[in-house]
């Protein structure tokens, strides 16, 4: 009767192919065509100058709470521009770059974060789902998802983002156990910030990695620099082929940093130092890229400063465009829309008190 | 027709749906070769396979995340719960997302899924497996909720609910599973989800209930007609919510009496819905104050005390003497 070790199958990979003061790994280097780089780039610098200026107008009082991606633009970006537009899109909130990336509108996040629905609401055209704010609930959406892509005999995938507090949750662990079990087409991208508002990674899991739970589902792990896009894109595209081909499901760790602030309601010198902050900042995912394409003659201090002004342009008219809208929108009669596909007869009764309430206030004033 | 069990007629109802609607898939814990622990599926994994009938690992949030995910690319998952007292698990998926994904997408996304659970007493289960909680997703907006009371109405109203564009979370009596027969036709049948139903008329007094406690109101009304030649009427609701109160109002105003029957315990269940709807549209027709008889508000005991627990007909004739006496 022996004791012997248990030969588990699988490992875990570290991929990093442009390391933090921008030198690359050739060898690993994936096949990207300019114009994608440039594509990917350009919608890095828009995410970081949006935050910026989506910051400003919270300060400003102009939107209300709202959760900054800067430092992750890599890590969610590189992810989802190995997508289709046909494939599924599951955003957990701090994916403003990617969704940028798959078609939302800025003036759209404007609006969501200005408490506006019509901010959530996705054009027929985009096979994505509207942000999810209970952590690591959309992760089983992915599976359900990626299970009918699949029943249904297309070659589409999910691919599903998360924070590492996602990792502790049950539904993360339901979400890769059930693909593991089903071979469904998806991929999961835990964006590891470090943080999960106060609570720091180590304090979040034992494990060495998140990466690593891949294994006791049976399906594939990996761990990436987070901050570095070619390594995510080659991770993703990886894991994307491995679904498309009937591989199965994919579990990516992105290493990366929330630099700013969990939420606008959040202060982090409560629980993390100026000095952790500047050393990740050293780690930036966008002035690395900046000198890789730089190197490949992509790139010029001319044409970057064209694509930052172009960008904040860009911006601007959004804020205009956003701040317009707004003025149109609001008529507090339409909350009743689409809580069921008919409207029964309950809300229908509702509905009507509203508007009486509201044709009260009208005619007599608020406490006529 | 043929005189089906319960669980013989939503087998029928799935399995007629499934062979019209590749759509619609079934999933759960011990489904398939085990027909699920009622055996409802029974026979349906040989029918269909596995790409339809999927026997999952054994967690209920992820049972029904997963169906919602499927519902959103345009399948029609109906997952079973294995009982609900293990459907508490599913909450989170079903307040945070299948209630809300219509609303919160705009209307791009609908969650057409039916989560099926068998619930309350009487069959001399263990713990967790005899409550009566239906409350929790009456409350939850954005959902349907649906309790039939009788084999041939158990079968219209789960092929209904397949068929609904919304989520309707279907509470399946246990007690009645196998309690009697009824003639169930072949031909594919349904109700409206959001009716209720009149199964008994009289003229002296409503009884309101819904679900397994069908069966004692009825025997409460009969007896009270035999012993007290009192003609209570009977209203079925079959769905708590949307909750149609035109009928039980209309019933109210005429007899000016009326009394709430159900196994859930009393504070703030369907009975404290059904009372304020009556306040606010038959105020002035009652005659005396309106009687709840249901299950009281503590854990449900073990079932060597189950039976003083819920309502039964003795105590539903014994309420409805009072509220006749005056």
């Amino acid at each position: 009767m022996p004791r012997e070790e248990i030969n588990i199958s699988g490992k875990v990979e570290y991929l990093s192919i442009l390391n933090a003061s921008g030198e690359l790994d050739a060898d690993l280097e994936p096949d990207i065509r300019p114009e994608i780089l440039l594509k990917l780039y350009r919608t890095m610098v828009l995410g970081r100058q949006f935050d910026k200026r989506l910051l400003n107008l919270q300060r400003q009082g102009r939107i209300g709470t709202f959760p900054p991606t800067s430092g992750q633009e890599a890590a969610h970006l590189g992810a989802a521009a190995v997508l289709e537009p046909s494939d599924w899109f599951v955003p957990a909130f701090r994916e403003t770059a990617a969704e940028i990336w798959r078609g939302r509108l800025l003036e759209s996040v404007i609006l969501y974060y200005n408490g506006f629905n019509e901010g959530a609401h996705i054009p027929p055209d985009r096979n994505d789902l509207p942000l999810s704010v209970p952590v690591a609930s959309q992760i089983l959406h992915a599976v359900g998802l990626a299970w009918a892509a699949k029943y249904r005999q297309t070659d589409r995938i999910a691919m599903v983002f998360f924070g590492d507090g996602a990792s502790s949750q049950g539904d993360f662990h339901e979400g890769l156990n059930f693909a593991g079990v089903f071979q469904v087409p998806a991929v999961f991208v835990c964006q590891n910030n470090q943080w999960a508002i106060s609570i720091p990674r180590a304090k979040q899991t034992r494990s060495e990695t998140i990466a690593q739970k891949a294994l006791a589902y049976g399906i594939t792990g990996i761990q990436v620099d987070g901050n570095d896009i070619l390594a995510v894109y080659a991770a993703a595209q990886e894991a994307a082929q491995r679904a498309r081909s009937g591989g199965g499901p994919t579990l990516i760790e992105c290493v990366t940093y929330r630099l700013a602030v969990h939420t606008t309601a959040d202060d982090p010198r409560r629980y993390r130092t100026d000095a952790e902050v500047a050393q990740w900042q050293q780690r930036e995912p966008i002035s690395r890229f900046q000198k890789y394409l730089t190197a490949k003659g992509l790139l010029s201090d001319e044409k970057n400063a064209a694509i930052e002004s172009a960008v904040l342009d860009e911006i601007q008219a959004a804020v205009d465009r956003a701040e317009a809208q707004m003025k149109a929108m609001g008529d507090p009669m339409d909350m009743f829309d689409h809580a069921y596909a008919e409207m029964p007869p309950i809300l229908q009764a509702q509905k009507e008190e509203l508007a009486r309430e509201l044709t009260a206030i009208k005619e007599d004033g608020d406490y006529g | 027709m043929a005189k089906l069990t319960m669980v013989q007629a939503l087998n029928l109802a799935l399995r007629q749906e499934m062979e019209t609607d590749d759509s619609v898939i079934l999933l759960g814990e011990d489904i398939g070769l085990d027909g699920g622990v009622f055996r409802v599926t029974d026979g349906l994994i040989n029918q269909f396979g596995e790409e339809r009938v999927l026997d999952t690992p054994l967690a209920e949030s992820a049972i029904a995340g997963m169906s919602i995910g499927m519902a959103i690319y345009g399948l029609k998952p109906v997952c079973e719960i294995q009982f609900s007292g293990f459907s508490y698990q599913t909450f989170h998926q079903i307040e945070n997302h299948a209630a809300r994904f219509r609303c919160r997408s705009g209307g791009r996304f609908q969650v057409a899924m039916v989560l099926r659970a068998p619930y309350g007493g009487g069959v001399r289960a263990i713990e967790h497996h005899s409550e009566s909680r239906e409350a929790y997703w009456a409350h939850t907006p954005g959902l349907k909720m649906v309790i039939p009371s009788g084999p041939r109405n158990a079968r219209a109203l789960l092929v209904s609910a397949m068929r609904d564009p919304d989520p309707v979370i279907f509470y399946e009596p246990k007690a009645l599973y196998r309690a009697f027969r009824e003639e169930v036709p072949e031909k594919s049948e349904t109700l409206p989800i959001g009716k209720s139903q009149l199964v008994r008329p009289g003229k002296d007094l409503t009884m309101i209930s819904y679900g397994a406690m069908m069966r004692p109101t009825l025997e409460a009304a009969a007896l009270l007609k035999e012993k007290d030649g009192v003609e209570a009427e009977v209203i079925d609701l079959l769905t708590l919510a949307p909750l149609d109160d035109e009928l039980f109002v209309k019933s109210v105003m005429k007899t000016g009496r009326a009394m709430v029957i159900h196994e859930a315990p009393r504070s703030f269940g369907a009975g404290a819905e059904i009372v304020s709807r009556l306040m606010e549209k038959a105020f002035y027709y009652l005659e005396v104050p309106i009687e709840r008889v249901t299950g009281f508000d503590i854990v449900p005991p073990l079932f060597s005390r189950e039976n003083a627990y819920f309502p039964n007909a003795g105590r539903i004739l014994r309420c409805a003497r009072k509220a006749l006496k005056n």
